[in-house]
């Protein structure tokens, strides 16, 4: 059932650009899916491990710039006289290194932050944010500063025997974003579902006893981490590549709290929730565009929010799958059974 | 008792939480596949004694040592990892996970695969989880819950949860065994069941290590019983010494009670 689901849904998605010919709605989905694939990262630490990264548009914004740096090359100043100097290499390329260096990014901050966690880790993300924010914008020798970095090029595949495809058209930048948006997906469920994963919930749930049956607190929060930055850095570098220029304003506090609205209307926690409301948040604007004055558009936003929120608390999927649940099993209230606690003898 | 080898040895160990003394110059020994039981009126610190031995807690004085391996400065899932586990007096389940789920996450310290492995789906992978899966199916049968692997462990009755938390226990694979009160809030028949689980459990060859207020079931399942008061140690033997002991008599009874 789950799977013919998931079956019919990938068909559905993969199907949208054979039909649809509108470059300003295919555009809207691209970079939905960007933001849907940044969503997803930020559910694996706020959904499966409670921890609230508030300045997560960093690492999705560390790919960006990497992945731009990587692929326009520089050529910078070093205290003592020294130049850094960086010849173009292709996007591809860009790509692997965006995602290692946020990865890296999200080593350093999970580290830092979750000796303490809660709170702090909110703080530490937030923070971090900022502070990359700030370089962004006044390190204008590598990054132009709010010139932004501009004539990005496109990612190019590189197909054995037939040379390179270079993804130009939204038509290939929606199928390029598609397929590493599964992949996230894909790496996201294994995880969630392995041993690690448990650990994950044990820790969420109930801290304490998960340390006392040896799980390691700080090493699978920072795994979690790591992972999490690493697939908003992939995110951040789709971005760069199909928007074609970044300035520092990718890093602009709007934007996570963006990922964070897809990722608790949806629902935290549950796989597809993410997709879902980053479906419903991304392409809401594009929706509201025609019918509405810019001002009314926010308060729409707003409003279908606080409805989804007032009447599905939990986030779209989970409380409807819930409710399914409850669909199917309609018999009243579960039979209440006093358990014969039966202690056996050990085999 | 002298001929078994000794399991774990508290050396003059005490705790200050600031000018407050929970625990003042505490020494005793547990001997490999022992029931020791700590008793003492609320307050007298045997709490506080498991989190030291479990490294929730860093002793002010004395130390604590495991199998020859000093504890002091290991982290809790390290404690853990020597087959040193523990049960908590409230929070003993994952309460939104069923309790079969509740049995896969305490299989934590099983499951040695890497992540890498997992995410791969490659085939020891995937051995791995359905020997967990099996070990899982084996505890829940054994403490007697098969009947509500499904259920979340949240919505179990008090006696019941306190059964997954010893399951989940189990599950660590634990070489010595420490129960914080864990027949609180079971009737008099799962009292009775429990006992017979405790004796199974050392029978398996892993030593116990028993906090609990129900003195019947300690006087019936320990070998031996060692009494704190106000944080320190007043009297240890065997349950027959203990019941007859004048200094217990009076910290649970009062001074009256000797002479009434």
């Amino acid at each position: 059932m789950k799977a013919i689901v998931t079956i019919l849904a990938v068909a559905a998605l993969a199907s949208v650009p054979l039909w649809l010919r509108d470059p300003y709605l295919l555009n809207a989905l691209i970079t939905t899916g960007i933001f849907v694939i940044g969503a997803m990262s930020l559910n694996l630490l706020l959904g499966f491990t409670g921890q609230l990264s508030l300045g997560h548009i960093a690492f999705f914004g560390i790919g960006a710039y990497v992945s731009a740096l990587t692929s326009l090359g520089f050529d910078i100043g070093l205290p003592g006289g020294f130049r850094l100097v960086h010849a173009p290499w292709p996007p591809i390329i860009g790509f692997v290194l965006a995602i290692l260096i946020a990865g890296l990014c999200g080593y350093f901050v999970g580290l830092l932050s979750f000796r303490v966690r809660g709170a702090y880790f909110v703080i530490v993300t937030i923070s971090f944010a900022e502070v990359v924010r700030l370089v962004a914008l006044n390190w204008v020798e590598l990054t132009q500063g709010p010139l932004a970095l501009t004539n990005i090029p496109s990612i190019a595949l590189p197909l054995p025997g037939f040379g390179e495809l270079t993804l130009r058209t939204k038509f290939h930048n929606y199928y390029l974003v598609l397929v590493v948006a599964l992949i996230a997906y894909l790496l996201i469920a294994r995880l969630v579902h392995s041993h690690f994963g448990r650990s994950m919930r044990g820790l969420m749930e109930n801290e304490t006893l998960a340390v006392s049956v040896g799980i390691d607190v700080t090493r699978t929060l920072t795994i979690a981490a790591v992972i999490s930055a690493a697939i908003a850095g992939a995110a951040g570098s789709l971005y760069a590549h199909y928007i074609r220029i970044i300035d520092p304003e990718v890093f602009a506090f709007i934007n996570t709290v963006t990922m964070v609205i897809m990722v608790i209307t949806g629902g935290k926690g549950s796989l597809a929730g993410p997709v879902v409301g980053g479906l419903i948040f991304g392409l809401l604007p594009v929706g509201l565009r025609p019918v509405m004055a810019p001002e009314a558009q926010w308060i729409a936003y707003g409003g279908v929010l606080i409805a989804i929120l007032f009447v599905l608390p939990r986030g779209i999927v989970p409380s409807l799958a819930l409710r399914l649940a409850k669909w199917r099993r309609p018999a009243g209230p579960p039979p209440v059974t006093v358990t014969e606690t039966a202690a056996k003898e050990p085999a | 008792m002298n001929a078994r080898s000794i399991a774990m040895t508290i050396d003059q160990v005490a705790v200050r939480f600031g000018g407050l003394v929970a625990i003042s110059d505490m020494s005793f020994e547990v001997g490999e596949g022992e029931i020791v039981s700590l008793i003492g009126p609320n307050g007298a610190g045997k709490t506080t004694a498991f989190n030291v031995m479990t490294g929730f807690l860093t002793p002010s004085a004395g130390r604590v040592t495991y199998r020859n391996t000093a504890l002091a400065g290991l982290k809790p899932h390290e404690i853990a990892d020597l087959g040193l586990i523990r049960t908590f007096q409230r929070t003993s389940v994952f309460p939104n996970d069923t309790v079969y789920d509740n049995l896969m996450i305490g299989l934590h310290r099983q499951s040695r695969v890497r992540l890498l492995d997992a995410i791969l789906g490659l085939p020891g992978a995937r051995a791995s989880e359905r020997r967990l899966r099996q070990r899982a199916s084996e505890l829940l049968e054994w403490v007697g819950l098969e009947r509500r692997a499904h259920d979340a462990a949240g919505s179990l009755s008090y006696g019941e949860q306190r059964l997954v938390g010893v399951a989940l226990a189990l599950a660590a694979e634990p070489s010595m065994l420490l129960l914080d009160e864990p027949v609180s809030g079971m009737n008099a028949s799962e009292t009775h069941r429990f006992i017979e689980l405790i004796r199974g459990i050392r029978d398996r060859g892993i030593t116990i290590l028993l906090v609990e207020h129900d003195m019947p079931m300690v006087m019936t399942v320990s070998d031996r019983i060692v009494v704190l008061n106000y944080g320190r140690i007043i009297a240890e033997g065997t349950p027959d010494v203990i019941r007859n002991d004048p200094a217990v008599i009076e910290a649970y009874l009062g001074h009256g009670a000797g002479r009434a």
